[in-house]
């Protein structure tokens, strides 16, 4: 089966001369949770960015390679760049509702899409909340403020705001850095579930949260993929050195 | 397309499929994409319609402006009599006219609002500048006219009983332009204090400065350029009044005596100038050209000192940076 | 210690200097209420004016500079937004940028006679207006954009990163992003820089000698090719051009601008605090 995402001598310099990325190549697979860890400023958030084109935004960044979605390359000339960032979906470090009430929250997308339906609205709605472990806390307040809302609440319901738009990759930059331990919890626990339906690209808080979160991890330092593995296999017995290092905490 | 009985039926067991490109139910509308194209292109005029803009303006200036070079010899146009109704077009009376009132507004309008800036940034408690704030705002937002009538009513009889025969002086006007430059001059003043750096401070203030001295030797020295637009806007501000001045400067086109005693005479602005005298001219005569002319000078001006000052500004404007994710 | 003794005379220095400021500023705004207060009534502001202006109301001048200030507002504000829109979201750190800037700055520091003369040469004379409300509205637009275009600029750029990375990673196109997030996040300063922009365009004269203002109207202009009669410009004539004005008139006249003026300018700070407490975030 052919992997769902190809990174193919990805390099990736930003307009200030630094370069965040070096020859980087990775496949991920369809229904798996990957992991890809690193010390800070090892790339792992670019190379993020460069999945759903929100790098776009970086000006006079130069790229290099391809990133193939589903044997087709996401930089090809002509690409539906807002289709494609509705397949792949993105939840940020720091939970950032939208202004406006939960339910507007989950169906902005749906709306820039061009979907206006109650129906479909109302439905997706659930099974997102549901999918995300939100919907027993917030059914009966769809209509309150998504402020009002704790921080695990909001980041969970980041998560469903980007289900609602039935994607197919999950981009997890970070989702628990600001969160609790019951929240990083939920979160963490939901992650299972929703592999059956997605795959979930995750950079996580800790070495710690990897090792319980991934099925594969890959090790990102000063913009090289080290080495990518199973799980059991990385944070048992890796086989680079650096890795070793970074998975004991001997640096970090 | 996936109809409704299609999503239904993905329950919450069952893996999702989807390898081929999900087509939500109804899309945007098809000339979504068109609109859009049409929307950004109308903002990018918007943008440079800025740059159209002064360009106009420099040009129908000229339109109207250039006859008068054409027709009077430079020499003439500089001379020192301003005499329109025997075609006599020197400009300079008008010229010194704007210098002096302009340089008397700048003398005590620096000073005084380069003091004000360093009371508010350094030393003013927050609750006197709550009070203070406003009430600059607030002289900013008196229209030219008003504080020009109050100088003709009010001020003007006050400078009369110090000596002028009138009281309409370069020195009224110095006077009235100054506290309309004083806003401006504050609050740039205010940016540039602002943006020395607190460790400034703290480095000097730990090795016993008093909170004099820091300001004196340390934080005045880093605001410089800063402070250098202030003054330059200041002075860009004062030289393009028209109302104020026009009500209290006395209107006598000569160029008077040099000495202290010049402020204190009547003066004819080059601002003044064009409002007063282009009411009673005929369009298309020389006269009318002479006024644009002055026009030109008067844009040509702020122009220099505007784009002097925007060329120093842009070494410290802080524009986000797009991009930083 | 002379350095205290400095510092000392410094601080009492400075302090006097600010403060006294300050006292001109209240006392001009007291002397005008004082001595115009007496003059305003209900028929001094809606009635016309009569004898040779020496009695009666102002009303048409008051009506002239609101109107005015509608068509600067119609003249100035799309094409201010749409320039602020394109400086914070769309241009690129490249020279037609710094061009840009430097014309906005340039917009700003131009007399205001200069504008007068502007619009004259190009609405009045070239477009074949005449001086009339839609030159004098024109003219007074292109002078209120640097304003309105830096206090939009600022506003638009407040608004957080984080909404338009979360709005595109949701799918919405740039402009999708700008007129359902960013905007609607950036509309109590936008407001604000209009408000405050309109308020020094409606105190403004010397933009109106040859493009629109009249002192005498034996009626009220019927279209927006019709001349009429404003407050500054008003001011201006009854206290310089008119022997025998009584000062009641000149100061009632003064007043009335000076509140339409501050009542503006109260307005856009109301904006600005209101809404800022309303936000959510």
């Amino acid at each position: 089966m052919p992997p769902k995402i190809s990174i193919q001598n990805v390099s990736f310099t930003y307009a200030d001369g630094t370069q965040a990325l070096k020859n980087l190549s990775l496949d991920i697979a369809g229904n798996e949770i990957f992991v890809l860890f690193g010390p800070a400023r090892s790339g792992k958030t670019t190379l993020l960015r460069l999945l759903n084109r929100l790098s776009d935004l970086f000006e006079n960044a130069r790229y290099q390679g391809k990133i193939l979605f589903n044997e087709q390359d996401i930089f090809e000339h002509g690409t539906d760049v807002a289709a494609l960032r509705r397949r792949i979906g993105m939840v940020f470090a720091i939970p950032t509702p939208l202004p406006g009430s939960i339910r507007d929250n989950l169906t902005y997308g749906l709306k820039v899409a061009g979907i206006h339906n109650p129906a479909i609205h109302e439905e997706r709605i659930e099974r997102s909340l549901k999918q995300a472990a939100l919907w027993e806390e917030v059914k009966d307040r769809l209509d309150s403020s998504a402020f009002a809302l704790s921080g695990g609440q909001q980041q969970r319901l980041c998560i469903a705001r980007s289900l609602v738009l039935e994607p197919e990759v999950l981009l997890l930059d970070n989702p628990t850095s600001g969160l609790d331990p019951l929240s990083t919890g939920i979160v963490e626990d939901s992650l299972q579930e929703l592999k059956q339906r997605y795959t979930i690209i995750m950079v996580p808080h800790s070495v710690q949260q990897a090792a319980r979160v991934a099925d594969r991890a890959g090790f990102m330092l000063d913009g090289e993929l080290i080495e990518v593995d199973q799980a059991s296999v990385m944070f048992t017995t890796p086989q680079d050195k650096r890795t070793e290092d970074y998975v004991t905490g001997r640096f970090g | 397309m996936a109809t409704h009985a299609d999503t239904r039926a993905h329950t919450d067991t069952k893996p999702h499929k989807g390898a081929a490109e999900q087509t939500p139910p109804a899309g945007r509308p098809f000339w979504a994409k068109w609109f859009e194209f049409l929307i950004e292109r109308l903002i990018g005029a918007a943008g440079v319609s800025a740059i159209l803009f002064v360009a106009l303006i420099f040009f129908f200036l000229l339109r109207e402006g250039i006859p008068t070079f054409l027709q009077v010899p430079l020499p003439q146009l500089f001379g020192s009599r301003w005499y329109p109704i025997e075609g006599m077009f020197g400009l300079w009376p008008l010229i010194v006219g704007s210098i002096l009132v302009t340089a008397g507004a700048v003398i005590m309008a620096v000073p005084l609002g380069l003091i004000t800036a360093i009371y508010l940034g350094e030393i003013a408690p927050q609750w006197q500048r709550e009070i203070l704030k406003p009430l600059i705002e607030v002289l900013a937002g008196i229209p030219s006219i008003v504080l020009g009538f109050l100088g003709w009513v009010a001020l003007a009889p006050l400078v009369q009983r110090l000596g002028a025969p009138t009281g309409l002086t370069a020195f009224t006007g110095s006077l009235i332009l100054a506290y309309m430059s004083l806003p401006t001059i504050i609050s740039i003043s205010e940016d540039a204090l602002y943006a020395v750096p607190k460790e400034y401070r703290d480095g000097a203030l730990a090795i016993g400065a008093t909170q004099w001295q820091t300001i004196w030797r340390v934080v005045l020295p880093a605001a410089r350029s800063g402070l250098v637009i202030a003054v330059m806007l200041g002075i860009g501000r004062a030289v393009g009044e028209t109302m104020a001045v026009m009500m209290v400067t006395g209107n006598a086109a000569n160029v008077p005596a040099f000495g202290l005693g010049m402020f204190f005479e009547p003066v004819r602005t080059m601002t003044a100038t064009i409002a007063a005298e282009m009411g009673e001219v005929a369009r298309g005569s020389l006269h009318y050209n002479v006024l644009f002319a002055i026009g030109i000078v008067l844009f040509i001006i702020t122009f220099a000192i505007n784009s002097l000052a925007g060329r120093l500004v842009g070494g410290q404007a802080s524009r986000r940076k797009r991009g930083q994710l | 210690m002379k350095r205290q003794q400095v510092q000392k005379i410094a601080v009492g220095v400075i302090t006097t200097v600010a403060v006294l400021i300050v006292i001109p500023v209240v006392l001009v705004i007291l002397y005008i209420v004082v001595r115009g207060a007496g003059t305003l009534s209900w028929e001094f502001l809606t009635a016309p004016p009569y004898n040779g202006m020496t009695q009666g109301g102002i009303m048409p001048a008051i009506l002239g500079t609101v109107i005015l200030t509608f068509g600067t507002a119609i003249a100035c504000i799309p094409l201010a937004i749409g320039t602020a829109i394109y400086l914070a979201e769309y241009a690129g750190d490249n020279r037609l940028t710094r061009l840009v800037r430097l014309a906005i700055v340039n917009l700003a520091g131009i007399p205001s006679i200069v504008y007068g003369l502007f619009g004259l040469g190009a609405f009045v004379l070239f477009m074949k207006l005449g001086t009339s409300i839609l030159a004098g509205s024109l003219t007074l637009g292109i002078m209120t954009l640097p304003v309105v275009i830096s206090t939009a600029e600022e506003a638009i750029l407040a608004v957080p990163q984080r909404f338009r990375l979360v709005s595109l990673s949701l799918g919405a196109t740039r402009w999708q992003t700008i007129w359902r997030q960013v905007l609607p996040q950036a509309l109590p300063g936008i407001l604000t820089g209009v408000i405050l922009g309109l308020s020094r365009a409606a105190g403004e004269t010397a933009p109106l000698l040859f493009t629109v203002a009249a002192f005498y109207l034996p009626e009220l202009p019927h279209s927006i090719f019709d001349q009429t009669m404003a407050l500054p410009y008003h001011l201006y004539v009854i206290s310089t051009q008119v022997p025998g004005m009584p000062l009641s008139i000149q100061f009632g006249t003064a007043l009335v601008l000076l509140l339409f003026v501050l009542s503006l300018t109260l307005a856009a700070s109301i904006v600005r605090t209101r809404m800022r407490r309303r936000r959510e975030w």
